[in-house]
């Protein structure tokens, strides 16, 4: 390459480095925007940086496999960062356990309704079971949707990207649902952030308020595992 | 800082072993979670006390920027569009109205049923 800043391009496009600093940057920038716009429902910092490092990729040809091979050290937190949801589980024990009724009966209740409505109208459009296998884990945390989503024989890069989707539909329209039907009990709301939206639903809830954040996030772990131990089942009621 | 996230990790690669080991249809990032709850839990029963303080700090660094971690999951629709594209119109309605479904119905559940057991749904709201 005669050109000095292609070859240095071609050097740094293949280096993990580039794309995990695109990433972060991507972040910076979106949260940046976000608090700008006063945390407007539609101004999703995920949404937002997905779209800034989606668009490098396309502008500059890169596949995604590439990205990812910088992008995984990001990717890879999702595991502790599950982990680390009994801090705020154990933090808040008492809160936990006061309201232990109501939160096992909004778990299955949600965790049943958020999975079964999907399945449904999924197979009433007549997709094929490996769809119905990406999407049954939706409303779960990425990392552990993933593995739920293989064994059920679902392709895990999809149903990623069907809870990055869920994550944002729940995280732009929890705060004015919530608002039409006058709930005004953080608990709960954040609670339905989590358990439907999971770890975007709960940035997004401590956006609004520590009490909320604290219950999605519970509510995150909670159906992390309920999802996990229900998808199978209630799967293989529908496909038989 | 360092213990904490070392004690975080070696949770989850406990979990991770323990889900291979049995087969349970828990991911093992799920089982460590449950294995650290335990372990705070248990925290002042153990012959030599976890640092706490230290796991708590790690999981709130991590926890605070939770909105990162998605990113690059998110960024693998540029590689499913063409899955996107054949069942758009159903995954879009299947989605939309899932999540929607499931706002609600946990919502309605949690508030009817913390109002009906002690009132203390009131005082938070205030």
């Amino acid at each position: 390459m005669s050109d000095p800043d292609f070859g240095l391009w071609v050097y740094l496009s293949r280096t993990p480095l580039l794309w995990l600093t695109v990433t972060l940057l991507a972040y910076v920038a979106a949260d940046r925007l976000s608090a700008a716009l006063g945390r407007h429902p539609l101004a999703n910092p995920i949404l937002l940086a997905v779209a800034i490092a989606a668009g490098l990729l396309a502008a500059t040809g890169t596949p995604y496999r590439t990205y990812f091979e910088g992008a995984q050290f990001v990717h890879f937190l999702i595991g502790p960062a599950t982990v680390a949801l009994a801090v705020p589980l154990w933090r808040e024990r008492r809160a936990v356990r006061r309201a232990v009724v109501p939160m096992t009966a909004a778990l299955l209740a949600g965790s049943v309704a958020a999975m079964l409505s999907a399945l449904l109208i999924a197979r009433a459009f007549g997709m094929p079971d490996a769809v119905l296998a990406a999407l049954a884990p939706k409303s779960v945390t990425a990392g552990v949707a993933m593995g739920v989503a293989e064994r059920l024989g679902g392709d895990p890069a999809l149903a990623a990207v069907l809870v990055i989707l869920t994550g944002a539909i729940g995280a732009v329209t929890v705060t004015p649902l919530m608002n039409l039907l006058r709930l005004r009990d953080m608990r709960a709301r954040g609670f339905a952030a989590g358990l439907a939206a999971h770890g975007i639903g709960t940035a997004r809830a401590f956006h609004v308020d520590p009490v909320a954040g604290t219950f999605a996030g519970i509510a995150l772990a909670l159906n992390a595992l309920v999802s996990a131990l229900l998808a199978p089942v209630l799967l293989r009621a529908l496909i038989g | 800082m360092i213990p904490g996230a070392a004690l975080i990790l070696l949770c989850q690669l406990a979990g991770e072993a323990a889900a291979h080991a049995t087969g349970l249809p828990l991911p093992g990032p799920v089982l460590g979670m449950i294995l650290l709850l335990l372990l705070l839990l248990g925290n002042d029963w153990l012959p030599r006390p976890l640092p706490t303080a230290s796991a708590t700090g790690a999981a709130d660094g991590i926890l605070g920027n939770l909105s990162l971690l998605f990113i690059p999951a998110g960024v693998g629709i540029v590689g499913k569009l063409d899955v996107l594209a054949a069942h758009g119109a159903g995954l879009a309605v299947a989605l939309v109205a899932s999540t929607l479904i499931g706002l609600v119905v946990t919502a309605l559940t949690f508030a009817l049923l913390a109002r009906g057991a002690r009132g203390d749904g009131a005082e938070d709201a205030a």
